[in-house]
């Protein structure tokens, strides 16, 4: 008999993301409640939640980044990014973020997936570039504009990132999916399940690379 | 041999001096809250490993307590002007580009060289975390470069970093609590519950629909644990490998390659997913906080569709 009780920790999860509570407080009272539901006591699921968050340190380390960010945005990166914009010809937010894309997915499909990132290149590079060319497109962009604009950086990252980070045979999600499978008895190589990574990767970059042009003409259109 | 402890010495070091800066921060009207909760953080990255279990455990009920109930809020330590700003810009012109390319290219370039050439060999970084390892260093090589070239004050990293931490505020620390609630799911048996759900919408011998129902699971059960490394597990459980592998002797590369991605899809639709959408909504200072999920929908929706026309087409050829 499969015990349906712990999915009330999901059930608080979407309620309370919904709610727009804070999410911190969100987290913490669904571990504990699910934490609860499992038999767990106080204090144990107190241990549990606190161990798992020491094991995932990792997550706070690409932090160390913003000193050197917040520092040159201090000399004026972000407008030294937008001025370069303005000086190339044909620039668009739309071909600017295609090729970011692009760039996003190859060096991901070698294993350089750290090596980019939103602190990283999208807020000190890509989102100041990607205002400017839509500034020179169609002039001073409205708040909803440059909301959106910088939307879409940040969204190109992801998807750059995601379809092209799998084709990379050392990412933990193929060792994930080959040490699953390989309980089931089918024993993949890494390479195998990379290669079927790639019809995904380039379906990825057309629908997205479409909707990136797209986006340029819904500028143009309103423009000037 | 260089390892994570290492970074996270350097981590904590610095979140301890922005919780110094905070305390110090009498423009700062929750000082006090700024200061408890990155100096948590300092906690535990420099000693997370000797306050035990439990002691960790009272470390993030005291951040969840500092961010929900409003203790922090955001900074605004001493910076430039946008005027200053622009005139900086024009006198170092393309210049000030080189030190913000030397984290990702020290990091590119010493994970290349640390992975296909003999000076890795000798293991002296961790295995598998080289490329922290070289973005640390890219990290200190640009603060170093900084300082020769433009001599800024020497609290200003600090402060500027301290200016953003704070822009970014709980939405940095998120992410990390995200991850410790889905070892509590796994714990109570929330994948077992999900996997019996699936099953009992499945048709009996329709192997298109059978199909449709493992990638939209992988896409809806991804949305709800923010990470398709955690339903992934649970789907293949359920119905990847009893129904589509053993049952429709499907192919098992195809189905966990194309699987998986179909998770990803919906990584791209969940705010649980905060690392990649809560945080750059911050980051960015958009005013949305679900901005960013907003402009990924359209591409997700027609990939996952995608997706599972792929391992229909490909895994059952």
């Amino acid at each position: 008999m499969i015990d349906y009780w712990p999915l009330i920790g999901i059930l608080l999860v979407v309620i309370g993301f919904a709610l727009k509570f804070n999410p911190m407080l969100v987290v913490t009272v669904s571990a504990i409640v699910t934490g609860l539901i499992a038999g767990m006591g106080p204090v144990e699921v107190v241990s549990t939640f606190g161990k798992a968050f020491n094991d995932n340190r990792i997550i706070a380390i690409v932090w160390i980044v913003l000193p050197v960010i917040g520092l040159l945005e201090r000399y004026g990166l972000q407008q030294r990014a937008a001025a370069l914009i303005r000086k190339m010809k044909g620039a668009t937010v739309g071909r600017l973020l295609l090729f970011y894309l692009i760039y996003r997915q190859a060096t991901s499909a070698i294993g350089l997936q750290s090596t980019a990132g939103h602190p990283q290149t999208v807020r000190p590079l890509v989102a100041p570039m990607a205002l400017a060319a839509a500034e020179q497109q169609h002039g001073e962009l409205s708040d909803d504009e440059a909301e959106s604009v910088k939307a879409y950086a940040a969204a190109t990252d992801n998807v750059g990132l995601f379809f092209g980070e799998d084709i990379f045979i050392a990412i933990g999600s193929i060792v994930l999916i080959q040490q699953i499978l390989s309980t089931y008895g089918y024993n993949l190589s890494p390479l195998h399940l990379a290669l079927w990574a790639i019809p995904t990767a380039i379906c990825a970059f057309l629908i997205h690379g479409a909707r990136l042009l797209l986006f340029d003409r819904r500028f143009a259109r309103r423009g000037r | 041999m260089i390892t994570m402890h290492w970074l996270y010495l350097l981590a904590g070091a610095m979140f301890a001096v922005f919780a110094l800066l905070s305390a110090l921060d009498r423009s700062h009207s929750k000082r006090f809250g700024n200061a408890a909760f990155w100096g948590l953080m300092a906690l535990s990255l420099l000693a997370g490993d000797l306050i035990g279990d439990f002691g960790n455990g009272l470390l993030v009920l005291g951040l969840a307590g500092l961010a929900g109930f409003g203790f922090i809020g955001r900074s605004y330590p001493p910076t430039t002007s946008v005027e200053e700003r622009q005139g900086w810009s024009e006198k170092l012109g393309n210049k000030l580009f080189l030190p913000a390319l030397i984290i990702p290219v020290t990091a590119l370039v010493g994970t290349l060289i640390y992975n296909y050439t003999p000076l890795g060999g000798a293991g002296w970084i961790e295995a598998k975390r080289e490329t922290y390892v070289f973005l640390a260093l890219g990290v200190l090589l640009a603060l170093g470069t900084i300082f020769v070239w433009l001599k800024p004050p020497a609290i200003a990293p600090f402060q500027e970093g301290r200016r953003l931490i704070d822009a970014i505020g709980w939405a940095a620390v998120l992410p990390q609590m995200l991850a410790a609630l889905g070892v509590l799911f796994a714990a109570a048996g929330v994948g077992d519950a999900i996997g019996a759900l699936s099953r009992m919408v499945i048709p009996e011998g329709n192997v298109f629909l059978t199909v449709v129902i493992f990638g939209l699971g992988m896409a809806i059960f991804t949305m709800v644990m923010g990470n398709a490394f955690a339903a992934f597990p649970v789907m293949a459980a359920a119905t990847g490998v009893p129904l589509l592998i053993q049952h429709y002797h499907g192919d098992p590369a195809v189905i966990g390659a194309i699987g998986m991605l179909a998770g990803f899809c919906g990584t791209l639709m969940t705010p649980m997913a905060a690392n990649f959408n809560l945080v750059p909504a911050a980051l960015l200072e958009l005013k949305d906080q679900y901005g960013v999920i907003r402009a990924q929908v359209a591409t997700a929706l027609p990939l996952l569709v995608v997706n599972i026309l792929l391992i229909y087409l490909l895994a059952f050829r």
